[in-house]
């Protein structure tokens, strides 16, 4: 695929003789907006991981947009224009919502007065605006998930990898954070989430891959892969999906 | 008027209030007592800027300070060098040493405790050579001869350090303004707050910890030249003993890490307490190390924003207990 943002290639690491990615190969299109979801464990957090340089993978390679940016270094690589976010929100607490959000905006704008405006704009986007002055420390958890989107769109990446934006949040939160990220990949970022609120990932993933045990087992769109097998039996225990069949038929029948 | 311009205001106000001290007073005592309590200030003021600005915590400080001190003093009783003309070079080595060792620390990402210890075993490292090598002294120590003039930068009454360590006091005020309105204090306090979430978004932690280390270190240094020119005299206890330091950390931490004006009111609030404490027991040795661990205890557990955060913490207390009547 030449139009490939994202593209890993035999990606692996262990972590002594767990193996929390084995041999895993993806490439995310450029302007696309895609999920990875998986039971908990899988190594979505870890493939992130080595995806944005947090880890080294033990082998394989990831390219960026055609350059090989294996192992470097996450600073690097959000020059580049690839930022992720985490799943356990890290706000630097001592620090207003904007001062928070203009540590992103600085990657790209030296003046401290740019960068706090430019803070203010990404934080009209993501619906902020009005917790600009509050320190980060305390923001409701809703708000910390806006304030991790927030400071990582402000370093105006082309391709952002969001961890579970909407863990934790109430179904409300979820149905107002919903039209954000749907927003984000509209205004031309490139969008790879790794994800378990499947209604959001139903709505808005236009691909979606599975990782189970650290391993790929099923890509396509949302209702391709959620009729997989495979995929079911990997959330639901070996045997499920005959079962459910079973199930499903005898009660049409 | 924005708020760095207000800040600069006050930094401009404070310098012309404390040069204007030896127009107003020509007591020995007082221009002493403002001279130690500049001295302290800058040595926390130089902590602070590791230490509260970049949350690395150094209890090895007397590391910079010893080079410094040693730097300023050797230049001119081995290399005949004119005293001012140690200055920058005193600050240099320094701001190198600090180089040096926050490279190494720092490259393997060593962090809180373990970069304490390590801080605090160069700083003994230092001490130890400096007692067995010849071009310190050895145990002895350096002694600078007493030439009172501008020019070999002693001066006849206290107002002349006064001044000099004033001028250094302010530009410490002045990189600490810088920290917390530009871009490299934007990134320095993202990287003490949260590294991991500093780096997603493009701040390289190494770089910005050494610049950090090296602007700390050189301003150590000049305190530690100030040191020599002032008492004409270093030996490897002074310069490299941990009770610098402690004095640097305690201060900074007691006035309150990370603010512009917290290192200043901490050191003068410790030199009080210190002179004090004088007054009332006498000499007795070790003594102020008693008050500052006491004050740094009854800080930490009840304002632990420092003297400068008290406002803060008193106004939070207030809303949290006005919350639990609601």
């Amino acid at each position: 695929m030449t139009d490939a943002l994202l593209a890993i290639d035999g990606l692996s690491r262990s972590f002594g003789g767990l193996k929390a990615v084995q041999n895993v190969s993806l490439s995310v299109r450029e302007g696309s907006l895609s999920a990875l979801i998986g039971p908990n464990g899988a190594g979505k957090t870890t493939l992130f991981a080595l995806m944005s340089g947090f880890l080294k993978p033990d082998s394989g390679t990831v390219r960026f947009a055609g350059e090989d940016i294996t192992g470097r270094e996450p600073h690097r690589n959000a020059a580049l224009g690839m930022t992720r976010t985490f799943q356990i929100v890290k706000p630097f607490a001592a620090q207003t919502v904007r001062e928070n959000i203009a540590v992103g905006a600085h990657l790209h704008v030296r003046g401290r007065a740019e960068a706090l405006q430019n803070a203010e704009a990404v934080a009209l986007r993501v619906g902020l605006a009005p917790q600009l002055d509050k320190p980060a420390s305390d923001l409701t958890v809703a708000g910390r998930k806006r304030l991790e989107l927030a400071r990582a769109l402000a370093t105006k990446p082309r391709l952002l990898l969001l961890d579970e934006v909407l863990a934790g949040l109430n179904p409300q939160e979820i149905a107002e954070m919903m039209p954000v990220v749907r927003g984000i990949a509209d205004s031309g970022v490139t969008v790879l989430m790794i994800e378990h609120v499947m209604q959001a990932v139903m709505h808005l993933a236009e691909h979606v891959w599975v990782l189970a045990q650290g391993q790929l087992i099923a890509e396509g769109s949302p209702a391709q892969v959620t009729s997989d097998d495979k995929v079911v039996e990997a959330y639901l225990g070996h045997g499920t999906a005959a079962r459910l069949r079973k199930a499903a038929s005898g009660a049409a029948a | 008027m924005n708020a760095g311009a207000k800040q600069l205001a006050g930094i401009a106000l404070f310098a012309v209030l404390v040069a204007c001290v030896p127009f107003v007073t020509k007591s020995g005592v007082t221009l002493n007592f403002v001279m130690m309590a500049l001295y302290a200030t800058l040595i926390a003021q130089a902590w602070n800027i590791l230490g509260g600005f970049g949350g690395q915590f150094s209890f090895g400080h007397a590391l910079f300070f010893g080079t410094g001190a040693y730097i300023q003093a050797i230049a001119q009783l081995q290399g005949g060098i004119n005293a001012w003309v140690a200055l920058p070079l005193a600050i240099v080595g320094a701001a190198l040493v600090g180089l040096f060792m926050g490279a190494l620390t720092f490259r393997y990402g060593l962090k809180g405790s373990y970069f304490a210890l390590v801080t605090l075993a160069f700083a003994e490292v230092f001490r130890i050579l400096a007692l067995s090598v010849d071009f310190t002294g050895g145990g002895v120590g350096l002694m600078v001869p007493l030439r009172e003039s501008v020019a070999n930068l002693q001066f006849s009454s206290r107002a002349g350090y006064l001044w000099v360590v004033l001028a250094m006091v302010v530009s410490a005020l002045l990189v600490t303004w810088w920290l917390r309105n530009g871009r490299f204090g934007a990134y320095l306090q993202a990287v003490r707050d949260n590294e991991d979430a500093a780096r997603a978004v493009g701040v390289n932690p190494f770089r910005v910890k050494l610049g950090a280390i090296g602007l700390s270190a050189a301003f150590m240094g000049a305190a530690g030249a100030f040191y020599v020119q002032v008492f004409q005299y270093i030996d490897a206890g002074i310069a490299y003993g941990p009770a610098v330091s402690i004095e640097a950390l305690v201060a900074a931490i007691v006035g309150g890490m990370g603010t512009m004006w917290g290192p200043v009111l901490g050191a003068v609030v410790l030199h009080v307490l210190s002179d004090l404490t004088r007054n009332l027991f006498g000499e007795l040795p070790g003594i102020n190390m008693v008050i500052y661990g006491t004050v740094l205890v009854l800080i930490v557990i009840f304002v632990p924003r420092g003297i400068a955060g008290i406002g803060l913490s008193v106004r939070q207390l207030w809303k949290s207990k006005g919350g639990r009547h609601d």
